[in-house]
């Protein structure tokens, strides 16, 4: 499975998915300068966190205009898988593959600490290797991670299925003192309707390795190679 | 002959939307003493110059900018001033 991280001026967790892809799990990975067009030698696009453009105007607006996306848009549109985690996520809402927006944190803190997310399927590639509701614990760093949707946009994640991973409380329970930034309905990441396009605030690839010590987020990786095997 | 025209643009968050900082500001306002105060909510404010035919045209393509990149129509509403500032020939 070959693995691409799409690299903007200002991205900063691009080597950090490469560590993991091609570092800790022997998977091909190249990275992605946001100038170019081709990337049909890819299976997974990756787009990391950092701070696109400085995220000068909204976060990930200016990526959205980069010479690389409409390539990644056709990437999704023929059912291949694209992981936008944190500044990731924001690029993938603002190109349109993801619905909502993700605004200031109700706090209004910068956050950055280690939080339990409830995995709330494993019908998803993205999440085969989890168990239902199996409760994890991922680091999150960011400013802008308040997921909001409208009313019908909300329904029609949960009506789909396509909410995959919520702020919980260690137990697992779903409350509102256990979301870090107050997320509509303690969202931390969605799919699209079809399910291979993922967004997420949280980064796994900063627990996939043990020296981190943690490796709850290296699963997400594991389960996606294991998904490729399934299917091909 | 196509016309400068001197723009203001206002984008501000839905009003669906919670504005933390708003609220931040709100009340250091009020600690301040000023408790009068409420419904604070903090936007953005872009000028620019831009050349076009005619007025029309000038608000039609910011109209298109506003909705392409200026703001993000899920969250954000805007609006926008024009005046016109120069002739330019040519």
């Amino acid at each position: 499975m070959k693995f691409g991280v799409i690299v903007f001026p200002g991205s900063n967790c691009d080597r950090d998915i490469a560590t993991v892809t091609e570092g800790l799990l022997n998977q091909p990975t190249r990275m992605i300068w946001h100038q170019e067009t081709d990337i049909s030698d890819l299976d997974v696009i990756v787009i990391p966190g950092g701070f696109s453009y400085g995220d000068y105007l909204r976060c990930g607006a200016i990526a959205r205009f980069s010479a690389i996306i409409p390539s990644v848009i056709e990437h999704a549109n023929r059912g291949k898988l694209v992981l936008g985690i944190c500044n990731g996520f924001q690029v993938l809402t603002e190109i349109g593959l993801l619905p909502g927006a993700l605004i200031r944190n109700r706090d209004l803190h910068f956050i950055c600490d280690r939080v339990s997310i409830r995995v709330e399927n494993n019908h998803s590639p993205w999440t085969k290797a989890y168990s239902p509701h199996q409760v994890i614990t991922l680091p999150i760093a960011h400013g802008e991670g308040r997921y909001y949707g409208d009313e019908d946009t909300l329904k029609g994640l949960e009506d789909n299925g396509q909410i995959l991973f919520r702020y919980c409380a260690i137990s697992g329970e779903i409350t509102q003192e256990s979301n870090p930034n107050g997320s509509l309905n303690n969202i931390a990441g969605i799919t699209n309707k079809q399910g291979n396009v993922l967004g997420m605030m949280p980064h796994p690839e900063r627990a996939s390795d043990a020296l981190t010590r943690s490796v709850e987020g290296l699963k997400l990786f594991e389960g996606l190679i294991e998904a490729k095997i399934l299917v091909s | 002959m196509s016309q400068q025209y001197h723009c203001r643009i206002y984008v501000t968050l839905r009003p669906s939307v919670l504005d933390p900082a708003g609220v931040a500001v709100q009340s250091g306002l009020q600690q301040l003493g000023y408790e009068g105060v409420e419904k604070v909510r903090i936007g953005k404010y872009i000028e620019l110059t831009m050349t076009a035919e005619n007025e029309s045209q000038a608000q039609q393509q910011l109209d298109e900018m506003c909705d392409r990149l200026l703001a993000n129509p899920v969250i954000e509403n805007y609006r926008f001033e024009i005046t016109a500032s120069q002739t330019v020939v040519g």
